[in-house]
């Protein structure tokens, strides 16, 4: 079974949760007592039409002021595939739920109010969504309705959208565009007679046609190792498994491997999942390796295939998403969780602020606030293995967490 | 077989949760509760840690208005796993005073869970609490991190939550909090059922369509039971019906249903126009029903 992950994108009111929700309405995907409970608030508050917004705004908080504060994961599924839709909140404030919801996504909706057109936050939106290199982009052009289905303002906002395309750093980003109207309907799951000009697919018929192939990232094969398994009993004495999930690739049985950091050579014996033997262990799965010879190997160890290294470094460079209230500043300390090896840094420097509006870098940075996104330069107490983020989506992205507070603050993609 | 490919991506998903959690925390403990969905989770377990045992125990917080097939069913699971169980139980926090038993209509043991859980962690230093939610089942789940950390009194703190990115795992915690982690967050409810049957799981019997002593009210199907409170006029009646969740007696629902085996139950679930929690009593209290529970530190 496929399962396809989306991030929804767009500033405060432009439809992402009343999208969501027309999607799962127009896929049946609704069950009557959701939709009673639908139908009974959206009367309460007075309104002549199904608000679905209230299909994903879960929080008290959220019904109560009509916005999202917190990312909510949607569920539903057609007969081909499995859908998780992540509905993020649109206001500024919230930018680091966007970068969160498009860390985990192969494909990203970005909407615009079709009133309002291309504005600052969508500028960030598709930034972000670039840097992070989500493969396959959908520019919904909602509200189409108040716009009086118009194909010369649709086409006013592509062309303002495509000059924003053309200073992507990601150029291989796939971009689709499709006139919508969330809350009447129109070209979301079915057909608009409204929309005559446009002969493109409605947004499920496209989401369908996306091919795995296309929309993940693929590299060299890394196994990070999760957790040594050691039954120490009298069948499996003297059993010694790697347990992890494999990224990038996938690893055989027989292949020549090396063990990071130690850099001991190995070959693979057995790949299990659960128990049962595999020739081949595939990208995402999370399986049991052995290896031939007795080497050491812990937690935050990685597995690779001879002549395939990753860099070996205790210094890297990488864009930063900072996501706290507290400032980072350059000899700050925290904790880099790459993967699930966990090391302490300290910021060498901050090299420059992006403004995610393309409008260009600010060199002359002292800190880094909420929202910030910068390239910061980090020395460790020890080296990881990594690769940059635009070679491998897994071993080149990490988190930054605050030594006090334990909570995570920032999330880096490695130049 | 040749490769892993096949795999539902779902389960490795599940798998590699799970071994985070035995690798990051000192102390976990998987919260069972004898439902479709810690009974796939302990499934999954076992696939995470194979050949070696899973190592963590089960914990069940035992309202004492279960059904008693969900008991039998528990005991005979642990020792043919050879699985570690501990017990806490509810009336237990009741004869001490710590929470009062509800009466009337609507009476339910259900919310009175969360006193009991809190004390047992407390008492054996859990630092994780691995549990079967998923966030299908309502709006307020849906919101819900994989990792979710809980303050001292183990509330819920909608606003604070820790962004997770990618699938990296922030389980680092201060003294006296603690992590409830949900392996299964992503899983739909067809999702469990479907692998229920794919893996051949062996469930409670109150799954399946059984004959049962009922009665109706608003528009929902209660057991007939000492522990349901039940006015006169509420006539008892014998029909065909099975359970799609499983919780207390007093606030799970039953519906109609023939479906006598996994594959007419996976079935019943596609053709279902109604959601698994529509048949959870506490939930109809009211539209926040939810939220307010988890902040109070309900699981
Ligand atoms: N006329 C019209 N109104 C729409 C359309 N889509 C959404 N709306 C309305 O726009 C308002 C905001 O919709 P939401 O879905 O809550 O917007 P959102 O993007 O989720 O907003 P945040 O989550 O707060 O960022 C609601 O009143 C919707 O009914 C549309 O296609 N046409
Ligand atoms: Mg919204």
């Amino acid at each position: 079974m496929e399962v396809l992950k989306i991030a929804t994108a767009g500033s405060v009111d432009d439809g992402k949760s009343t999208l969501i929700g027309r999607i799962l309405y127009d896929t049946k995907s609704l069950t009557s007592d959701k939709l009673e409970a639908i139908e009974k608030t959206s009367k309460q508050k007075g309104y002549d039409y199904l608000d679905f917004s209230l299909a994903t705004d879960g929080l008290v908080a959220e019904r109560e002021q009509g916005i999202t504060i917190d990312v909510a994961h949607i569920y539903f599924s057609t007969a081909k595939k499995s859908y998780i839709i992540a509905d993020t909140p649109g206001h500024v404030e919230y930018t680091r739920n966007m970068v969160t919801g498009a860390s985990t996504s192969q494909a990203a909706i970005i909407l615009i109010d079709a009133r309002k057109g291309v504005i600052e936050q969508t500028n960030r939106h598709f930034f972000i969504n670039n840097l992070l290199r989500v493969k396959d982009v959908i520019v919904a052009i909602n509200k189409m309705d108040l716009v009086d289905f118009s194909e010369e303002r649709y086409n006013e906002i592509k062309a303002d959208f495509s000059t924003l395309m053309a200073k992507r750093d990601y150029q291989d980003q796939h971009i689709t565009f499709i006139p919508v109207s969330a809350l009447k309907g129109d070209n979301v799951v079915n057909k608009s007679e409204n929309t005559p000009w446009y002969s493109g697919q409605t947004l499920l018929e496209h989401l369908e046609d996306l091919d795995k192939k296309d929309i993940y990232n693929t590299g060299t094969p890394r196994f990070p190792v999760q957790y040594v398994i050691r039954p120490k009993t009298e069948d499996f004495h003297d059993f010694r498994g790697f347990a992890g999930k494999v990224y990038g690739g996938e690893l055989s049985v027989g292949d020549e491997v090396v063990a990071l950091p130690s850099q001991t050579k190995s070959r693979i014996k057995e790949i299990y999942f659960y128990d049962k033997k595999y020739q081949t262990a595939s990208r995402r799965s999370s399986v049991t390796i052995t290896l031939e010879d007795e080497i050491n190997v812990s937690r935050g160890d990685m597995i690779v295939k001879v002549g395939d290294l990753p860099t070996i470094d205790k210094q890297f460079t990488a864009n930063i998403s900072w996501m706290d209230s507290e400032k980072l500043e350059p000899g700050n300390k925290y904790v880099v969780q790459h993967g699930v090896n966990k090391v302490l840094a300290k910021v060498e420097a901050i090299n420059h602020k992006i403004n995610p509006d393309y409008s260009g870098i600010d060199t002359d940075v002292k800190a880094l606030g909420m929202n910030d996104i910068a390239e910061v330069t980090f020395k460790l107490n020890k080296p990881i293995f990594f690769d940059a983020f635009k070679k491998h989506r897994t071993n080149g992205s990490f988190i930054l967490i605050d030594t006090k507070t334990n909570n995570t603050v920032g999330a880096g993609f490695i130049q | 077989m040749k490769d892993t490919s096949h795999i539902n991506p779902l389960e490795s998903e599940a798998i590699y949760i799970i071994r985070e959690v035995a690798a990051q925390f000192e102390k976990p403990v998987l919260l069972f509760s004898g439902g479709k969905d810690s009974i796939t989770l302990v499934r999954l377990a076992q696939k995470a840690f194979w050949p070696a045992k899973i190592p963590f125990p089960l914990m069940h917080i035992d309202t004492g208005h279960n059904f008693p097939e969900t008991i039998e069913f528990r005991d005979k699971l642990v020792k043919e796993l050879g699985l570690e169980l501990i017990v806490r139980n509810v009336q237990d926090s009741i004869d001490q005073g710590k929470v009062k038993e509800e009466s009337g209509r609507y009476s339910s043991r259900n919310s009175l869970q969360t006193t009991t859980l809190l004390d047992a962690i407390e008492e054996f230093k859990f630092d994780a609490c691995i549990g079967g939610a998923r966030r299908d089942e309502e709006k307020a789940r849906a919101k819900e991190r994989i990792f979710s950390v809980r303050d001292d009194f183990g509330q819920w703190d909608e606003k604070k939550q820790r962004p997770e990115l990618f699938d990296m795992l922030n389980g680092q915690i201060e003294l006296g909090q603690n992590v409830r982690c949900f392996p299964i967050s992503n899983w739909t409810e067809l999702d469990v059922w479907s692998y229920i049957e794919k893996e051949k799981i062996e469930i409670p019997s109150i799954y399946f369509a059984h004959k049962r002593k009922i009665f109706l009210r608003d528009g929902l199907i209660w057991s007939h039971s000492d522990y349901v409170y039940q006015e006169e006029d509420e006539e008892v009646i014998e029909r065909m019906v099975r359970f799609r969740t499983v919780g207390d007696m007093s606030c799970t629902a039953a519906v109609f249903s023939d479906a006598a085996d996994i594959a007419s139950v996976v079935q019943e679930i596609r053709d279902s126009s109604i959601s698994e929690r529509g048949a959870r009593i506490d939930d109809k209290r009211s539209e926040a029903a939810m939220e307010k529970r988890k902040q109070q530190g309900y699981f």
